[in-house]
């Protein structure tokens, strides 16, 4: 019992005093109703169970079903860690639930081979195109195959960006320099989803980069941020994904560490965190989260861009949680959208909240998701967005699916912060300066 | 509970309103106080007939039946302390409407408190009562506790703004109370007798709320005090002085040290005491009135005062005050949040016996509260799995509430008397007056299926017991 108590983190539920205040911030407490699927539910059940007065049955859906958004410990006047309590309730019932093997197969391949390996991401990344390019995708769609396929990934097959070719992505420098005199060097995290799936973001912002003159590396050797992993209850994998990239970005020598994925920034954050039994890696974790920054963080710092083709348009934000909630970016992304001349910037009822994508929560947890990808497309109508502006990949794709589903492709897209300023013609200020 | 009981109430309820599986019964276990109280059903009612229907059955099976909003109770109000059925009205938010001719809103039990203010002051006016909790309370919650917050000073409390309500007896049936005019006298005041009975005489399913114009601004003031009888005095004098401030909050020295510790505001940690004072009203009344409070204060002799030159640090000096709930509980987890009222005048005493009361059971006790209105919320920080603490914890406490009755006060202020200080009810009001009403609670509810456990103390309970069982 004692075993189990530590492992699930059952002190920090003491820190929860039952006020209630996470209650309005939940999105799965809005859209689900009940108690048992709030911050406040989750904690007592992990307590109850880790009492031994429930069993891993009576925990599992509750725990299933949180978004991992975060935005309960944004407001938590008493502090919970609620993440760390989540997290280790994942890895309790990752452990402790019993599986198919079947499923246990799928997992392992999942999350030991193909995250960590860039291989394998560039490989979805080109099955992904060969799908689109080869016709397949229309003749699925066309015999609505799609629609049955398992997981409805046949749903989101449908809103998936044009993608380059193998050669295009074989064509990528490691390197990539500062137009104008460099101001600081810089180790671009490209992200493992972002890389595959939204590889021409990718391409966009290392020229934004250099742009805005800074000199940007591309370590071969980083790997998957962990993220996904730590979710689902797979801490031990998570740390060690955690160690590759902090050797990774060392051998750069670089000034910062940038990545555009919401997500991704949340974990890197926390690599500190995973070693607090390891004195070494830990102080090698703390050099490494010193340097880590979203591009619109360090965009605003650098503030040497500015933005030369007007875009006429109705924009509007879906804040990333995790960058939110985690990261505590909140600012930068709306002052570079403000920056753009022309935009016409409108704030939708409840930006700071959870759109539904939640790393691979649409997929395992889809109706749920949809649920709240709805109540999200309700909120964006009233501002008469023709944009809609994410800083995740997750989210993007989520985006896109909410425009799909409710028909409005005519008139709404998508796009990732870095397409939109990179539209907006980027021009460094003073090339010369320092 | 019995099986057919809870067949019965399958057929009356759709899957997804009735729960009774483990997860979701832990889920209605609790709310913000201590304890939890396994129910054998939660269901979430959305309308008269389903409270009705709820009601009845209990009665014909003996089921005890607990009204709850979002659980964010601390007296335990809506605890399933005997088990039965928790009835959940948070989902019933559908109604919320404001009348600006009539000053009236008219809501369902489960819309948010913050909400009501907010629709109201669409139209220019306001609804007063502002628990720190009404962003997340249910007005149906804050009816049944009669909930108060800052304002009270000078706007009252819940039970100042209903006009009438609208009522499932214990028994099932339908009835109204009062009405939508601001002057009603027909009868027995069956109004004010409902809100604040904390869901042991009916199940509130609509109210009808009294709305007042809105105050254009505001102007807020910290003064600092070096002796907490000074600052006491300080109230009493602005009060009869022809000001009359929205409110008036106190943290004592314990306080402000454990904000300043937490997050660094600038605050004076050598200083006793500081009032944080809000007026509102018109520009022009409130500059004058704002230049008459310091110079009160002074005069009484506050060492230093603040006022803020804009809205953002006016919120700053706010911003202290909101945060003593998050500083204090970094020291141990478990707070054990008191609210005890007294006389205005008896401030200083109650305060320099909470301070022998910290002393004698060294514990670690913080005082901050609604001092212009005499409600004190002596917070004490302890950890509820040091057994030996907490017993030392519910002696204090018990110390406290006599403290206050011995100086002429309550021993709830606002927050309600639940489970928690029902042990005491009888010291503070006397057996015949507590005897009326248990003669009022079995005329209405002659099954006590209502809420039971609540108010009235049971047979062996005769102390305070914050520990699980």
């Amino acid at each position: 019992m004692r075993q189990l108590q530590e492992k699930i983190n059952y002190e920090k539920t003491f820190d929860c005093v039952h006020c209630g205040y996470c209650l309005p911030a939940c999105p799965t407490y809005e859209s689900m109703q009940k108690e048992t699927h709030s911050p406040r539910g989750r904690i007592n059940l992990v307590k109850q169970f880790a009492e031994g007065k429930i069993d891993i049955e009576a925990l599992q859906e509750p725990i299933d079903k949180c978004l991992g958004c975060n935005a309960c410990a944004v407001v938590c006047p008493t502090n919970v860690e609620y993440s760390k309590i989540l997290e280790s309730a994942k890895g309790v019932l990752d452990e402790q639930k019993p599986k198919t093997k079947k499923q246990k197969i799928a997992e392992k391949i999942i999350f030991d081979q193909v995250f960590p390996s860039k291989t394998w991401m560039n490989m979805i990344g080109q099955a992904t195109w060969l799908y689109k390019k080869s016709g397949l995708q229309s003749l699925l769609e066309k015999t609505g195959l799609t629609k049955w396929a398992p997981l409805h990934l046949g749903q989101f097959e449908q809103v998936l960006p044009d993608l380059p070719s193998p050669a295009e992505r074989k064509r990528r420098q490691k390197v990539a320099k500062a137009i104008g005199r460099s101001k600081a060097k810089v180790g671009f995290f490209t992200g493992c989803v972002m890389d595959s799936i939204f590889f021409k973001i990718n391409a966009k912002m290392i020229d934004l980069l250099t742009r805005a003159g800074v000199d940007v590396f591309i370590p071969d050797e980083q790997t998957c941020c962990g993220a996904l992993h730590a979710h689902s209850g797979k801490l031990g994998s998570s740390k060690e994904l955690a160690k590759r990239n902090i050797e990774a970005f060392e051998r750069e020598n670089v000034d910062f560490i940038v990545n555009n994925a919401g997500g991704c920034g949340a974990r890197l954050i926390e690599y500190e965190e995973l070693f607090e039994d390891e004195p070494e890696w830990r102080e090698r974790a703390k050099a490494f989260v010193a340097k880590v920054k979203d591009i619109s963080q360090l965009l605003v710092e650098l503030d040497t861009l500015v933005f030369t083709k007007p875009v006429h348009e109705i924009v509007t934000y879906q804040a990333s949680c995790h960058m939110l909630n985690v990261q505590r970016v909140a600012e930068p992304p709306l002052r570079l959208l403000k920056s753009i001349p022309g935009i016409d910037y409108r704030e939708m009822e409840g930006s700071d909240r959870c759109c539904g994508s939640a790393g691979i929560y649409n997929i395992i947890q889809y109706d749920e998701s949809m649920k709240i990808l709805d109540q999200k497309m309700d909120a964006i109508k009233p501002t008469d967005a023709h944009t809609i502006v994410t800083t995740n990949p997750g989210c993007l794709l989520q985006m896109k699916l909410g425009i799909h589903r409710e028909g409005l492709e005519n008139r709404m897209r998508a796009v990732h912060l870095v397409e939109l300023l990179y539209e907006a013609g980027p021009e460094r200020r003073n090339p010369y300066d320092y | 509970m019995d099986e057919a009981c809870l067949r019965e109430l399958s057929k009356i309820f759709a899957q997804d309103q009735l729960l009774t599986n483990l997860s979701d019964l832990h889920s209605y276990s609790y709310d913000a106080s201590f304890g939890t109280y396994l129910p054998n059903a939660v269901v979430q009612v959305k309308n008269v007939d389903e409270v009705s229907a709820v009601l009845k059955l209990a009665n014909r099976y003996r089921v005890p039946v607990y009204p709850r909003g979002q659980g964010t109770s601390l007296s335990g109000g809506p605890l399933p302390v005997k088990g039965g059925i928790v009835m959940d009205l948070s989902q019933w938010k559908q109604k919320l409407e404001i009348y600006p001719d009539d000053l009236v809103a008219i809501v369902s039990p489960g819309v948010l408190t913050s909400e009501i203010n907010k629709a109201a002051e669409k139209y220019g006016l306001m609804y007063p009562p502002d628990p720190s909790s009404s962003h997340v309370s249910t007005i149906g919650g804050n009816l049944a506790e009669n909930s108060g917050g800052p304002k009270g000073l000078k706007y009252g409390v819940t039970k100042d703004y209903v006009l009438g309500l609208e009522v499932v007896t214990p028994e099932g049936e339908f009835i109204r109370t009062g009405g939508r005019t601001i002057k009603n006298v027909t009868g027995y005041d069956l109004t004010k007798l409902i809100v604040g009975s904390e869901g042991t005489l009916g199940v509130i399913t609509k109210a009808f709320l009294k709305l007042i114009p809105k105050p254009p601004t505001t102007q807020t003031m910290m003064a600092v005090f070096d002796d907490l009888v000074i600052s006491g005095k300080a109230i009493s004098k602005v009060l009869t002085s022809g000001i009359l401030p929205a409110k008036i909050e106190l943290m004592d020295r314990s306080s402000i040290i454990a904000v300043e510790n937490y997050r660094p505001l600038g605050l004076p940690v050598e200083a006793e005491a500081i009032l944080l004072i809000q007026l509102d009203g018109h520009e022009e009344t409130l500059n004058k009135e704002i230049e008459e409070t310091n110079r009160i204060v002074r005069e009484v002799g506050a060492r230093e005062t603040v006022i803020p030159g804009s809205r953002e640090e006016a919120d700053q000096l706010w911003q202290a005050r909101k945060l003593v709930s998050p500083a204090i509980v970094t020291l141990k987890p478990t707070k054990v949040s008191e609210d005890v009222a007294v006389p205005r005048s008896k401030i200083p005493d109650m305060i320099d016996r909470l301070n022998r009361i910290k002393e004698k059971y060294n514990i670690h006790l913080v005082v901050f509260g609604h001092a212009g209105d005499g409600n004190l919320h002596p917070n004490i920080i302890c950890d509820q799995r040091d057994t030996e603490e907490m017993i030392q914890v519910e002696q204090a406490v018990s110390e406290i509430f006599n403290a206050a009755i011995e100086l002429g006060g309550t021993l709830s202020g606002e927050h309600g008397i639940g489970t928690m200080k029902s042990p005491f009810m009888e010291e503070e009001l006397g057996s015949i007056t507590l005897d009326m009403m248990r003669r009022i609670k079995t005329a209405w509810d002659p099954n006590h299926i209502l809420n039971p456990g609540k108010i009235f103390p049971e047979p062996d309970q005769n102390s305070l017991v914050l520990r699980d069982g």
